[in-house]
């Protein structure tokens, strides 16, 4: 069944008709970046006015494949396990070349973690998780729909904005101002940012389709199948993945010389979609045609103006590093911001967001693009070079590592950065993301991620108990204390974080520091250095 | 058949980029000395002759098959 677009109500803002007193946080956008700023942030008990000129969720399905650290993200801002509930489960990927499959790999191939490698759910079912979320935070989050900035100005102390709605205009100010909105980022093009990249002349046709018989045949699992040359589209690239309601993804690449406009139409499209499924019924549901492209902010902080999501960054979808990236960003200036606005850490602090997540998006820019570069060679020798490569990698391994269909998102590390403390054999490194374990919490199952994550944490496994440091929770596992203790049933967090370091975890779940001897100097050094941004000897 | 298995880890991709970058601008002829080049050089950096040999034969049937 297609998806029910309710619009989300308008009511007409205060500002209408008398000056609103200035607010602490505006957030510009509310897709699935904008919403769960909000959700990070009035969980730190931060209120946010959420502006959106729009009201519905987003129209066709367009992020589907969620990865797992979204996910424990997600999980900590209240709709990751709604999210996995109704989601797709997948973690094997298949390469085929032609008809033949030459390649297949295992995303999470071990067991022991809450969330799977991926799951597929369409952006408006996140959206719509995410709105509720909100609306239930609803005494710190004022959500605002065809409410449209139309401009702001950085005052240096705060700044102001113009908003558009049905019954007129009004201007609101705001101590930070969060610009979500999406790749044609209206505050980026008002402030004449430069948003360089590369762009692929490359159009592909993004279909969705309700079919009751799965096209990947006896295969009942869901996968991720990527073809080079496939027997039903000649000479070009397919890509296939299960969404929720029986609707399947299907990406074809079409070439560079195309007219989108007549691509994408049913005349167009059905045929195509016969060459892969047959004569089994199915129901288009939503297909568009793109150009992508992978292109970033210099800086993701302008004094009181932060940008966060596809606003700062954009990436071509191969490799699904886009609205995880941006929920990544999201993870990553919370609890920054929530301190700043608190009085608990200098504003330099956000430097340190501007820092870690340029690197994040860098990375996540470089795995796109080579992987966009591999699918669509530019030259005669670049095809030479992919075509042999695929028929090297039906007989050897080297080869298979080599095709390059989009390396799937992983968390970046952090190893190395500003606020990070070294320690060089901690079995987990300062800068890395947490590795989730089964625990059990009174007998109960309990995993270590969604227990740790969200403050600043000593955690440790192992007999030693933790000693009590004011200002940080305590994480035990494998002893008893008078703090949160969990048994570790399988050994596996003791096995992922060793037994003898205390390890030090920021607020989104990131390794900060880790200690072989309990040294409350030691530990209150590393905090403050995770706490108060860079110094001037750093870069 | 010899079975060649993955020695470029996490560098693999760097490695292609890379490859790509340096055929860049460069004409089919161009591009074919180039590869040439990049052959002997890579030979000679292998040095071992019964080596080089099963690399040989292993790049051989895969081009004549799938050509
Ligand atoms: C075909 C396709 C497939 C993709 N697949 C994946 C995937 O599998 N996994 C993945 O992680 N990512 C994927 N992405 C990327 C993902 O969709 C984006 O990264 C994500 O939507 C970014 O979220 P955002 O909130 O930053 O921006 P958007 O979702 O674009 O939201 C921006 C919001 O701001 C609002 N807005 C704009 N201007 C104004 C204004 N002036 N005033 C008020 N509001 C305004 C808009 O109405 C909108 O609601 C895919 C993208 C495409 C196109």
């Amino acid at each position: 069944m297609a998806y029910d677009y309710a619009p989300f109500p308008y009511v007409a803002p205060p500002g209408l008709t008398a000056p609103e007193a200035r607010h602490k946080v505006v957030i510009v956008g509310a897709g699935p970046i904008g919403l769960a700023m909000a959700i990070d942030l009035a969980q730190q008990g931060v209120p946010s006015v959420v502006l959106d000129d729009n009201n519905v969720v987003s129209v066709g399905s367009r992020a589907i494949c969620w990865a797992k650290r979204t996910l424990e993200i997600f999980d900590r801002l209240g709709v990751g396990e709604r999210m996995l509930d109704k989601g797709v489960t997948w973690k094997v990927g298949r390469q085929f070349h032609g008809k033949d499959e030459v390649y297949s790999f295992d995303l999470l191939p071990e067991p022991g973690h809450k969330y799977p490698a991926f799951i597929n759910l369409q952006q408006y079912y996140v959206e719509q998780y995410l709105v509720e979320r909100a609306q239930a935070l609803g005494d710190l989050i004022d959500l605002r729909f065809l409410n449209k900035v139309t401009d702001h100005r950085d005052h240096g102390d705060h700044v102001s904005l113009q908003i558009a709605t049905p019954d007129g205009d009004y201007t609101l100010e705001t101590d930070w101002y969060i610009a979500c909105e999406g790749a044609g980022s209206p505050t980026r093009q008002r402030m004449g940012l430069p948003f360089e990249g590369q762009t692929f002349e490359e159009h592909f046709l993004i279909v969705d389709v309700e079919m009751e018989q799965s096209p990947f045949g006896d295969h009942d699992t869901p996968e991720r199948w990527f073809w080079f040359a496939p027997p039903f589209h000649k000479g070009q690239s397919a890509l296939l993945h299960k969404q929720p309601d029986n609707i399947y993804r299907i990406d074809l690449q079409l070439g560079p010389e195309t007219d989108p406009k007549t691509e994408a139409t049913e005349e167009k499209v059905i045929p195509r979609i016969r060459a892969i499924v047959g004569d089994t019924p199915f129901r288009l549901d939503w297909m568009s045609v793109y150009k992508f492209r992978c292109a970033k902010l210099d800086r993701f902080v302008h004094g009181r103006v932060l940008f966060v999501g596809d606003s700062a960054h954009v990436v071509s979808p191969f490799g699904a590093r886009g609205g995880n990236g941006g929920i990544q960003d999201v993870d990553n200036l919370g609890w920054k911001l929530a301190r700043v606005i608190h009085g608990r850490s200098p504003a330099a602090l956000l430097e340190t967001y501007n820092q870690e997540r340029t690197h994040g998006s860098a990375e996540n820019i470089l795995n796109s693009s080579r992987a966009t570069n591999f699918m669509t060679p530019k030259s005669a020798i670049e095809s030479v070079f992919r075509d042999q490569v695929l028929a090297l990698a039906t007989d050897h391994p080297f080869a298979r590592k080599l095709i390059n269909s989009g390396r799937l998102s992983q968390p970046c590390t952090l190893r190395g950065m500003a606020l990070q403390t070294a320690a060089p054999d901690a079995p987990i490194q300062p800068g890395d993301p947490l590795i989730d374990a089964p625990l059990l919490d009174a007998g109960r199952p309990a995993w270590l991620i969604a227990k740790a994550q969200g403050q600043f944490t000593l955690l440790r496994v192992g007999h030693d108990p933790i000693p009590d440091i004011p200002g940080f929770a305590r994480i035990g596992i494998g002893h008893s204390g008078d703090y949160p203790c969990f048994e570790d049933p399988q050994g596996l967090a003791a096995e992922r974080y060793g037994t003898d370091h205390l390890y030090l975890l920021r607020p989104d779940g990131h390794v900060c520091a880790a200690f072989r001897h309990t040294d409350a100097a030691a530990i209150a050094t590393a905090y403050a250095r995770a706490t108060t941004g860079p110094r001037n000897d750093d870069p | 058949m010899m079975i060649l298995d993955d020695k470029l880890g996490r560098h693999g991709d760097a490695f292609y980029a890379e490859l790509m970058d340096l055929h860049e601008g460069l004409t089919p002829d161009q591009s074919h000395a180039l590869n040439a080049r990049l052959v002997l050089i890579l030979a000679n950096e292998i040095a071992d002759p019964a080596r080089l040999t099963a690399l040989m034969q292993a790049a051989r049937p895969t081009a004549a098959t799938k050509g």
